[in-house]
């Protein structure tokens, strides 16, 4: 029986079909799951997904914080239950507390819409042991609200703890760490793309790796986001260690 | 006639936290010259927002909007809140309060 991966549909989500449609070709069951239910349907990792949630209204993120099947996630996180959000959900993530920092308005003023190079900074979390190495991965971003900020003390220890998942970078794999670096599409401390809460099983990632899952959009490579996180799943749903490396 | 419920009418003022990078305020500086203006520095834009709320008395409103402040109208990670209490309207079941009288300066 293949594993099952719930994406939360919130009013405004815009990305819930593509991330179902990269679950399923991860050879996972994809199962949708509304925001005003707090059933998760027993699935083995949610991810919530990008979009508009509740209109962006007050701050991105914040409204959807308080729906009832955000309740169940954050419960299910709590459990060591394995949650990705992308781009809104990351934003949503973050205002509910579930990882670390807040996204802001863009350093540009400007909603960025294109593809960037990431590269990961583990191997070995739930969302990057497919992975395999540490190279670049190209996909694309489209928020408004997506500079990553954090305190000093908050960005001293997500580095120190290895919380950092992914961050922005050149083509060549050298991270853009800088917030004025080109390379860096919203100013985003530290290049931040991607962090994991202290636990290790909750992550927001800005970029897209669902819209980059079939070489005729241009890139296949957030194949591996999504792989690693059915695989990670599956393992958690029947007990089987992760083991780190091997292609998607 | 103590335990009517009153209407208080607050503002909360939502402001980005000292050191938090505000690009709304830096575009607003950026269209100074537009307008020929000098002399101005320090823009933040932040977000004021009214609200009227039944309770038993001022405190007890207060804790309502103190509450909203903290979990909703405001990030604390990033932006920082003040409670004002712009006027003290008229009983509930006497009128429709928040309609009845905004506080004008």
């Amino acid at each position: 029986m293949s594993v099952r991966v719930g994406v939360v549909v919130f009013p405004g989500s815009n990305c819930d079909t593509d991330a179902m449609h990269a679950i399923a070709l991860e050879g996972a069951e994809p199962v949708a799951l509304w925001h005003e239910s707090a059933d998760l349907h027993g699935v083995a990792g949610v991810i919530l997904p990008g979009g508009f949630s509740y209109g962006d209204y007050l701050r991105a993120g914040a409204l959807a914080r308080f729906s009832p099947v955000m309740r169940s996630v954050a419960a299910f996180a709590a459990e060591g239950g394995l949650v990705l959000g992308i781009c809104n959900g990351f934003q949503v993530l973050a205002e509910a507390g579930l990882v670390p920092g807040a996204l802001v308005r863009n350093r540009s003023l400007r909603f960025v819409c294109r593809e960037v190079t990431l590269v990961p900074e583990r191997l070995d979390s739930p969302f990057t042991v497919a992975v395999g190495e540490r190279r670049p991965l190209r996909m694309p971003v489209a928020h408004g609200e997506g500079c990553y900020v954090a305190d000093e003390e908050t960005l001293a220890a997500i580095e120190r703890d290895g919380r950092v998942l992914f961050r922005y970078a050149h083509a060549d794999g050298t991270p853009a760490s800088d917030p004025a670096d080109p390379a860096n599409p919203n100013g985003s401390l530290h290049g931040i793309a991607g962090v994991a809460n202290a636990a290790g099983n909750v992550a927001g990632l800005m970029p897209h790796p669902e819209r980059a899952v079939e070489r005729i959009l241009g890139s296949d490579d957030g194949r591996a986001i999504v792989a690693s996180l059915v695989r990670s799943a599956a393992a958690r749903a029947g007990g089987v260690a992760v083991v780190a490396g091997g292609a998607a | 006639m103590s335990e009517q419920p009153a209407a208080f009418r607050f503002a909360v003022h939502v402001m980005p936290k000292p050191g938090i990078l505000d690009p709304q305020g830096r575009a607003v500086e950026r269209s100074m010259p537009h307008l020929r203006i000098t002399g101005v520095r320090d823009v933040r834009v932040g977000r004021r927002v009214e609200l009227t709320v039944e309770a038993a008395d001022e405190a007890a409103a207060r804790a309502v909007v103190e509450r909203l402040a903290a979990d909703l109208l405001a990030n604390p990670l990033i932006e920082t809140y003040a409670v004002e209490l712009v006027g003290a309207l008229a009983p509930a079941a006497q009128g429709r309060p928040a309609a009845a009288t905004e506080s004008r300066p």
